[in-house]
């Protein structure tokens, strides 16, 4: 073909030299020290995590722990059933969700299709001030504004210090610029010929948004939703602070309840004895935090990927 | 031919109707709700703190009287411990993002591997990361957790990949044809990187290293773990001392049963959300600024 082809589909070359002097090979082989570094986290984390947890559960059946429903290791007889502490993770976090996906991802709709470019360069950055608040003032809003003023003085609420619902809803608002910043990168990534053709066919915005862009978007809609969960699962000083910490499974958000999370600040917080039957709970309980948001986050990975793969 | 076309295509009476007008009004509201937050929660924690802006708060050690408490060491325990933690974290994280985007070969497993496994453990509950400190403390044979050195540890395993991430999008956003341009000109790899692509993404790489940095600040539950809640009247003067950090310091005074205690968290706080939320503009404003679209 001709050579103006030719120089748009450049062929697969590189302009690097082939043969590397030995500064630059020495200079490569560092920086992939530093990135192979992080693999060294990883195996470090769940060294960590292990080790005391395997003699943990020398002591304590896997089944006895998974499915026990009483949480109490601090008593005489100790019981170590876990599900309490799952049952309040859930609570708080599909309360969060209840409050970020709806929010969240408005925010991105609007950003992402909606605002004009300069509105969008102005709104973005205050939604992204919410991710920059520390979690301890969060939970400090969480006690003292959302439960005792807004539950108790408000609404009347019966309400004691703690609440799951109270927890939850501050956490909800913590997420809402994970869950909108992921999901405006997906929405905007949705090519602009596929809007053209919905209005094209006499679409309005709306349905261009809904029924177009927004089932284009969807696979990484949903990363930024699964990553809003890792978020609010992991999540410890809101709940911490205003969730309590007494194991509870609830049927009423407004009572307090302890989350995984929870339970290791707080024992953190104790004067557990190193190598104790005590101390190595924590380290149990960080073990299945971590597969839970293990899993988790290798769905939001590949469902990222999916959408960058199709546009 | 994708030539970028002003998108006016979509008829404007079509908008006019009862359900896009909903819809619209809804994607406001979203937006909105997400201010409002912002701003009660701003204003209730100022209000809260009212009558504890006073220089005690930052000059005074912590003390059981609540009228004469203050923050002092918190302060100082928050400066050192960050400072270690950003010479840890900031030039391991730009290495790990130089070599994952300029050098490593996509083709290779392990290179897929490494990229997959950063992008896991910026999702890692931040509390585990106190969990890995506590083992590392351990096998360097450090009997007292609560050490400045070993905040420094958490906290820059924290954000290292936070720092990899947000630099990789920076250097990525530095087109081809700088690359390719230096290398024609006979410029080695190295020397592409250091004297090309990484000062074109200089602005980028400053925006994530400043909201890597003020995630740290912000972050208490890892120290929680290492037993940064202690009670400390001294200034930390070595990476052994003891320490404690401004959001240890809020979250221990946040549970204190008086109520005096509450109002100097609050003022705390104020402190704190200033310190962070202007170090998030300096960040955003880098970002707008500076970064240029190529």
């Amino acid at each position: 073909m001709s050579e103006v082809t030719g120089s748009v589909n450049a062929p697969e070359f590189s302009l690097a030299s082939s043969s590397l002097r030995v500064g630059e090979r020495a200079i490569r082989a560092t920086l992939f020290m530093a990135a192979a570094f992080s693999v060294l986290i990883t195996v470090g984390i769940v060294w960590s995590l292990l080790v005391p947890a395997i003699e943990f559960f020398r002591q304590v059946s896997i089944i006895e722990f998974l499915t026990g429903t009483r949480w109490a290791p601090r008593f005489k007889p100790a019981s170590f059933g876990v599900v309490p502490l799952i049952v309040g993770t859930l609570w708080t976090t599909a309360i969060a969700l209840l409050v970020a996906v709806p929010f969240g991802l408005g925010s991105a709709v609007y950003l992402s299709e909606y605002a004009s470019e300069k509105n969008r360069r102005r709104l973005k950055p205050i939604v992204e001030l919410l991710a920059g608040i520390p979690t301890v003032v969060y939970g400090f809003f969480a006690i003292e504004f959302v439960t005792r003023v807004v539950f108790k003085e408000w609404f009347g609420f019966t309400v004691g210090t703690f609440s799951v619902l109270s927890a939850g809803l501050v956490m909800g608002i913590m997420i809402i610029p994970t869950v909108a910043s992921l999901s405006e990168d997906a929405l905007s990534a949705v090519p602009l010929a596929m809007r053209q053709g919905s209005f094209a066919l006499g679409a309005n915005k709306m349905q261009t948004t809904l029924r177009v862009v927004f089932p284009a978007a969807f696979s990484g809609i949903a990363a930024a939703v699964v990553l809003g969960i890792s978020r609010a699962i992991g999540e410890t000083m809101i709940v911490a602070l205003a969730a309590g910490n007494k194991p509870n499974i609830s049927s009423n958000p407004l009572e307090g309840a302890q989350t995984m999370t929870g339970f290791i600040a707080n024992a953190a917080l104790g004067d557990s004895r190193v190598g104790s039957l005590e101390y190595d709970t924590l380290f149990a309980v960080g073990l299945l935090l971590f597969m839970i948001t293990l899993i988790i986050n290798f769905i939001s990975i590949r469902l990222v990927r999916r959408y960058r793969e199709a546009y | 031919m994708s030539i970028t076309t002003p998108w006016t295509i979509e008829g404007k009476n079509h908008e006019r109707n009862f359900k896009s007008i909903m819809f619209l009004g809804l994607l406001w509201l979203s937006l909105f709700v997400a201010f409002l937050f912002l701003l009660i929660l701003l204003v209730t924690t100022a209000l809260n703190g009212v009558g504890r802006y006073d220089l005690r708060l930052f000059t005074a050690y912590n003390n059981t009287t609540p009228t004469d408490a203050g923050a002092r060491a918190a302060i100082l325990g928050s400066l050192f411990v960050v400072t270690v933690t950003a010479l840890m974290a900031i030039p391991m994280g730009i290495a790990a993002a130089v070599y994952l985007e300029e050098f490593a070969d996509r083709t290779k497993w392990y290179n897929n591997f490494i990229e997959l496994n950063i992008q896991n453990l910026a999702a890692v509950p931040a509390i585990l990361y106190g969990m890995l400190t506590l083992g590392v403390l351990t096998l360097m044979g450090l009997k007292n957790k609560n050490v400045v050195i070993g905040g420094s540890i958490a906290l820059a395993l924290l954000i290292l990949p936070v720092v990899i991430l947000t630099t990789r999008e920076a250097l990525r956003a530095v087109p081809q044809e700088i690359r390719d341009g230096s290398l024609a000109l006979g410029a080695t790899e190295v020397q592409t990187v250091t004297k090309q692509t990484l000062p074109a993404a200089v602005p980028g790489i400053a925006t994530g290293t400043i909201l890597a940095v003020s995630r740290a600040i912000g972050e208490a539950a890892p120290l929680l773990l290492l037993g940064a809640l202690v009670f400390i009247t001294y200034d930390p003067n070595g990476l052994l001392a003891g320490f404690t950090t401004m959001p240890i310091q809020i979250f221990s005074w946040t549970s204190a049963a008086q109520a005096e205690f509450k109002q100097i968290a609050a003022a705390m706080s104020m402190v704190l959300l200033v310190i962070l939320l202007s170090m998030n503009g300096v960040a955003i404003y880098i970002r707008n600024k500076f970064a240029k679209r190529w």
